[in-house]
């Protein structure tokens, strides 16, 4: 019953969000969206018992895996949204907005995530999947600039187009799952049915999917849309994409991995391994040198999403654990980046790092909140990113895969440093002039403060319900 | 159940104008003529639709074949003369990055690719009309991905975007005629919202820019 109310809820949002008009759009969405995270949790909290909710005959259902994934997007849709109610409000000052449009749409962007993880049938995921795209196109275009033009064509374009060589793939694993006998044509159906699978239809789709979702995760050499897209966004939908967007078109791949490795003579570990490693050997690259605060941390998630792809590669229950922590740390981190990113951008009126100077005495806030979420997200301990890189270190350790653990330790180094230069620069440095930034709205603050609260506990200590939902995860992914 | 000869031949007739149709776009030097090959492509993609579901007595595919006649040779294209018309009338040459004999030794290239990666899969199970659409049907989908590749302008590209999903839906004909609801949603809903939602941002750059020259949009870089 939950799982359809999660769904109806955003639908209904969307709808009065448009027929209400601007001045109530704000205050509709971050009650639906509020509600959605209640729901979300108690669906949580009964697949970390153990449990599988589902809902109207088979068509929706959410295991540990899934429930994980539907948290993480009810809760970044629920900041996100509060942080809209200011930034938003902010934004369409300048220049003609249409904050209803903004908001029946956001609604809908959240939905088509919501979907992802809940929908039993694969064929469906598929279309979740697509539907995120285009309904998030012009969010990403809200600003209306030549650039964030130009970033919304590259986004829906190259996203598509994965989408599209996805669905051959979905085709073909479908096909596979026939020549092997009836059954569901859902992920247990599909894990089922891998081992009498042709292997060579079960692995030609998988690296179709790969390749096809693997673009809108954001792995390298199909990232050059990513950095575009989630730096031209407002902040808020930037929250959204990078920290739950990508993780929602992961999971999907992720589902794959004990499919694949249920079948004979079939190991997509090194691919893992592979595409995640060049993923964060790149990232770590333009790390070093970006030029611009909102893409720093969009090339940090191009990191993470590496990482995380490492980590699932390196298999065993204990990486495994690690993957759903690191997924979780992430998209709580990477969100409260972005809210960081977009008070700096309120304050300072500028995405450039060079032109930032001093923050901390301009907008004290601002300087905080972004040493906080570098810290976070560049993996500092007390923060969650921390420890779920130490848990995937150490078992890719304890496994024995050496050159994995040492390059990827490496590089997570190298990123820390690149980051925490940027923004201790950013922060500290001297400033040629010092500027009054411009008062922050309230919405955006009190956002601040809600999305650190996961940001420290997770890090400092896991409460049991969540740990147990983590291994529920786990053992999804076949750990 | 497929053995009718005549299917057979006939389906493989369509599959070759198919082909050729995926290789005119990369090709063709205008916007409307790349559009009216896609529609033509589109109406091969139904005809095969067609064959197969009598073939293999799948209501499914004649559901397909009626879609993809509805959504992409009228709707679709009216949709693009509604929303983008002032690009698809122009007669001037369509920006490239390359020239057509070096584009199409590159789609020759990439249809024999196409037999690379569809022939160990069609040793798995006995499909017969897949010899035919699984191949071509790949080949269409590289063809269009190249188009993507190779046009600078934002019509172009969303007509090679089609022309990748139309390659899928003639492999797909082949290879699950009994998967109902995949294929018919992703025809009937996606196919059409992407059009709709490329179309209106194609707009939205021409009105705020003054250009659809997506390829000279460059202002993103990493230095």
């Amino acid at each position: 019953m939950q799982l359809i109310a999660i769904l109806v809820v955003p639908l209904l949002a969307s709808g009065l969000s448009l027929l209400l008009g601007r001045r109530f759009a704000a205050p509709i969405t971050l009650l639906a969206t509020a509600i959605v995270l209640a729901l979300a949790l108690t669906v949580a909290a009964e697949a970390a018992r153990g449990g599988h909710v589902a809902a109207s005959g088979a068509w929706l259902t959410c295991d540990g895996l899934g429930a994980l994934v539907l948290l993480l997007v009810a809760f970044v849709g629920f900041t996100a949204a509060l942080f809209s109610w200011g930034y938003i409000g902010e934004s369409a000052k300048h220049g003609r907005k249409n904050v209803r449009q903004y908001y029946a749409l956001y609604n809908l962007f959240v939905l088509s995530m919501l979907s992802v993880p809940l929908l039993a049938n694969v064929a469906l995921v598929w279309i979740g999947v697509e539907l995120t795209t285009l309904l998030s196109a012009f969010l990403v275009g809200f600003e209306d600039t030549p650039e964030a033009l130009e970033a919304a064509w590259k986004y829906v374009i190259l996203t598509t187009l994965g989408a599209v060589l996805a669905l051959l793939g979905f085709l073909i694993l479908y096909w596979g799952s026939r020549v092997a006998g009836p059954g569901p044509y859902t992920w247990p159906g599909l894990v089922a049915a891998a081992p009498r699978m042709p292997p060579v239809l079960l692995w030609t789709a998988f690296l179709f999917i790969l390749v096809g979702f693997g673009t809108k995760v954001g792995l390298v050499p199909m990232h050059t849309w990513l950095p575009d897209a989630h730096s031209q966004a407002p902040a808020s939908i930037c929250a959204l994409l990078s920290g739950v967007e990508t993780t929602a078109a992961l999971y999907v791949i992720l589902r794959l991995f004990p499919v694949v490795a249920g079948a004979p003579g079939l190991d997509a570990r090194p691919w893992f391994i592979g595409f995640g490693l060049v993923s964060v050997t790149v990232a770590t690259l333009l790390l070093i040198y970006v030029r611009d605060f909102k893409r720093m941390f969009a090339f940090s998630t191009v990191e993470h999403m590496g990482i995380i792809l490492v980590a699932a590669g390196l298999g065993g229950a204990d990486a495994h654990l690690g993957v759903a922590y690191q997924i979780t740390g992430h998209a709580i981190a990477k969100s409260f980046c972005f809210f960081a990113a977009g008070v700096t951008v309120l304050g300072v009126g500028t995405q450039d790092i060079a032109s930032v100077r001093g923050l901390v005495r301009s907008s004290p806030l601002a300087a905080i909140a972004l040493l906080a979420g570098g810290f976070a997200i560049a993996g500092a301990p007390p923060f969650a990113v921390f420890v779920s890189e130490f848990v995937i270190l150490k078992a890719g350790l304890a496994s024995g895969q050496f050159f994995v653990v040492g390059l990827l330790g490496f590089l997570v180094v190298v990123a820390f440093c690149a980051v925490m230069l940027h923004v201790n620069r950013m922060a500290f440095g001297a400033a040629e002039h010092e500027a009054q930034a411009a008062a922050l709205p309230i919405s955006c603050k009190l956002t601040l403060v809600l999305a650190a609260i996961p940001l420290v506990i997770v890090g400092i200590y896991v409460p049991a319900p969540l740990h147990d939902l983590l291994k529920a995860a786990a053992s999804a992914m076949g750990g | 159940m497929s053995g009718s000869p005549v299917l057979f031949a006939l389906d493989a007739l369509t599959g070759a104008l198919f082909l050729l149709t995926a290789l005119g776009v990369v090709a063709t030097r205008q916007v409307l003529a790349s559009l009216q090959l896609f529609i033509l492509q589109s109406l091969l993609l139904a005809f095969s639709a067609l064959l197969l579901g009598i073939a293999q007595g799948s209501v499914h595919l004649l559901a397909v074949a009626a879609i993809t006649i509805a959504t992409k040779t009228l709707l679709i294209p009216w949709l693009l003369r509604h929303t983008v018309s002032a690009e698809i009338y122009r007669t001037r040459e369509i920006e490239r990055v390359l020239n057509i004999p070096s584009s199409l030794l590159i789609a020759a290239v990439l249809i024999v690719l196409a037999y690379v990666v569809a022939t160990p899969l069609l040793g798995t199970a006995a499909v017969p009309f897949a010899r035919i659409n699984l191949p071509l049907g790949i080949a269409a989908m590289f063809l269009g991905t190249f188009t993507i590749v190779a046009r600078r302008e934002a019509v172009p590209q969303l007509l090679g975007l089609l022309g990748v999903e139309n390659g899928v839906f003639f492999a797909g004909a082949a290879i699950v005629p009994n998967l109902p609801m995949i294929a018919e949603l992703a025809a009937a809903v996606d196919v059409p919202a992407i059009a709709l939602v490329i179309g209106m941002l194609t707009r939205r750059i021409h009105t705020r820019l003054g250009t659809t020259s997506v390829g000279e949009l460059a202002s993103l870089r990493d230095h």
